[in-house]
């Protein structure tokens, strides 16, 4: 079966492709959102916390390397336990970061977060780097999740779907935490004016901590999904990270609900072009992004500044 | 730049000595150059004088406008292949080939500027960022630019003619006078009614734009000016080191310049001349360490960040309570 001329497996499965990589996205983006609406820094270092996730999630299977050791101490942890490890290792990462780094800049000009996180990123993926080479490692999908299903017009691997659907679960959570609960509230309310709720007696520091940590969280967890798809490399974080920038640009960096539809949106554009127009496919990301500046400066779903 | 207090890295203060302290400035960088090449080796202050006036140029955007640009490598980048490919492939002189691969990072800027200045702060950080990665993977791409490899073996040729840039000491005083002509153009900008504008524009836009200034325009011909003169520092490389490849428009090398001016000091003419030759002196030094040197480079990101936001050049002109 052809549908523009092209096989229905090869759409299909560029889709299928451009849905995970839009799940990475979103997840991705999300978590800069959360993080640059209460602490208004752009977290440079997302990408390399979402390699940390993944690197994490390859330590807790195979060892965890500790230096002037000849063996690595193992633990044997599965995927399963990864996934509910990792973003806790890496929140906590980033509370550490935050803590002794970032708390120091708020009342500085907004580039000094960014430039200060770009060096956190060059320090973590150069250590990565210089101890784990260039070259990925495998790390391998959890036996529950390989296999896949015919669903006629394509084949569906298991762990593809689960990613898609996972993600798409914790999106969907998030942005009903923020924009529907009392928490939320008070996070929303913080990020207006964080003199008057801290008269409501509410402990703004501690949630600017805690949300910084949750976003980096979500780099994590991200990366312990990637894992299996993409080989667990340094390089991981540096190469998503831009695009991801440009996905925000899009959204609006406002809206949480921007962050996530046009991640998943942007995905699957990227996976079509890759389908009719190939060399294109890299680049197309930013060429929208350039359109959209020029119709909606604000982005599709921001509100004007 | 808005809600800064204690922060003086951007703002300068001018008084009357600042003239002379930096006529001073000038004359003793000048001296220093013309003497380095006795004591380094040519090349490699030849490079690092490439990089001085891209970080001026960069520096021209975020010091005096107040617009961080992320992506400053698109220019720099594609002046290089555009010089590279004129020179190699076309047969143009080392001069033509310079002003096309200049005017093309000009182009590059009009094009580029007129997107990104539609946001501001680190929106438009990203913005250039991303359309710096586009341009990444085009030139990664396009057959011209010979993808991984890059653009090898360019002929230094003879200058006008006449020069033999194959000489050392020609082309060492070529790219002298281009970084010296450059930088004085810069130092000319900021001091020109011009650059007053500018220096509201970066306080405070929305009083500028109530005097009736329209900034858009203003911002706009910053960063061409910017991106113009990043090509030419592109340019130069590609002919001194006759390649031109993807390292350049990399957008590693974005963040190498921002380092660069960060390490001089942000907002101070001099400063990114001196985080240039630091930057350069530490990379070539430390080449063997591998990867311990992106380790370092972030280091002195985030020291800078927290301790030092004046840079080398900001502290001494604290110290010395003039502007440099």
């Amino acid at each position: 079966m052809d549908i523009f001329g092209i096989p229905s497996q090869a759409l299909f499965g560029q889709l299928l492709l451009g849905l995970i990589n839009g799940s990475f996205y979103a997840l991705l983006s999300l978590g800069l959102a959360v993080i640059f609406g209460m602490l208004n820094i752009i977290n440079f270092s997302h990408g390399a916390q979402y390699m940390m996730g993944a690197f994490v999630a390859y330590f807790l299977l195979n060892g965890i390397p500790i230096p002037g050791m000849a063996q690595p101490i193992k633990l044997g942890l599965n995927y399963w336990w990864a996934l509910l490890i990792v973003p806790f290792v890496v929140a906590a990462f980033g509370i550490i970061i935050e803590r002794l780094f970032l708390h120091r800049l708020y009342n500085l000009d907004h580039l000094y977060g960014l430039l200060l996180t770009f060096g956190i990123a060059l320090i973590t993926e150069g250590l990565f780097r210089n101890s784990f080479g260039s070259s990925g490692l495998p790390y391998r999908a959890p036996p529950q999740l390989t296999g896949g299903y015919n669903l006629g017009f394509m084949f569906l691997p298991t762990y593809r779907g689960w990613v898609v659907v996972f993600s798409l679960v914790v999106c969907i959570a998030t942005w009903f935490v923020i924009e529907k609960t009392r928490l939320g509230a008070n996070l929303r309310a913080a990020t207006e004016n964080p003199t008057l709720v801290r008269a409501f007696g509410i402990n703004v520091p501690r949630m600017i901590t805690l949300t910084y940590g949750f976003g980096v969280g979500l780099a994590g967890l991200a990366g312990v999904m990637a894992a299996p798809i993409y080989n667990v490399s340094p390089q991981m974080g540096a190469n998503i990270i831009i695009v991801v920038f440009a996905v925000v640009v899009i959204g609006g960096m406002g809206s949480i609900m921007g962050a996530i539809v046009t991640g998943f949106a942007l995905g699957v554009v990227e996976g079509l072009t890759k389908v009719f127009f190939p060399e294109a496919s890299n680049t197309v990301i930013f060429v929208i992004m350039a359109i959209v500046l020029l119709v909606r400066p604000a982005g599709l779903f921001g509100r004007t500044a | 730049m808005a809600d800064t207090t204690a922060d003086t890295t951007i703002t300068a203060s001018s008084e009357p000595s600042s003239r002379r302290a930096e006529i001073v400035a000038f004359l003793f960088m000048v001296a220093i150059l013309i003497a380095a090449p006795v004591f380094i080796y040519p090349i490699s202050v030849m490079k690092a004088l490439c990089f001085a006036l891209f970080a001026c140029a960069f520096n021209l955007l975020i010091g005096f406008v107040g617009l961080l640009s992320f992506g400053h490598a698109l220019y720099f980048g594609w002046a290089a292949y555009i010089c590279a490919h004129a020179a190699k492939v076309w047969g143009l002189t080392p001069e033509l080939a310079i002003l096309l691969g200049t005017l093309s990072a000009c182009g590059l800027g009009l094009v580029a500027g007129s997107i990104a200045i539609r946001r501001q702060g680190i929106y438009f950080a990203m913005i250039t960022l991303a359309l710096a990665q586009m341009m990444f993977f085009f030139a990664l791409q396009a057959p011209f630019t010979h993808g991984e490899d890059g653009i090898q073996a360019v002929p230094r040729g003879k200058l006008f003619g006449v020069i033999d840039l194959t000489n050392q000491t020609n082309m060492y005083i070529l790219v002298l006078v281009i970084f010296l002509a450059g930088f004085l153009l810069i130092y000319r900008i900021i001091n020109s009614p011009f650059g007053e504008v500018l220096k509201a524009i970066r306080e405070n836009e929305p009083r500028a734009i109530s005097l009736g200034y329209k900034t858009e325009r203003y911002k706009l011909a910053a960063f061409v000016l910017s991106a113009t003169l990043a090509g030419l520092a592109g340019s130069t490389k590609a002919i001194v080191f006759q390649l031109a490849s993807l390292t350049d428009v990399d957008w590693t090398m974005s963040g190498e310049v921002v380092l660069m001016s960060l390490v001089g000091g942000l907002g101070t003419i001099f400063g990114p001349v001196v985080g240039a030759f630091i930057i350069i002196a530490m990379q070539d030094n430390l080449a063997s360490y591998g990867q311990w040197v992106t380790v370092i480079q972030g280091i002195i990101f985030v020291l800078c960040v927290l301790l030092f936001r004046r840079g080398v050049v900001g502290e001494i002109a604290n110290l010395l309570k003039v502007k440099l």
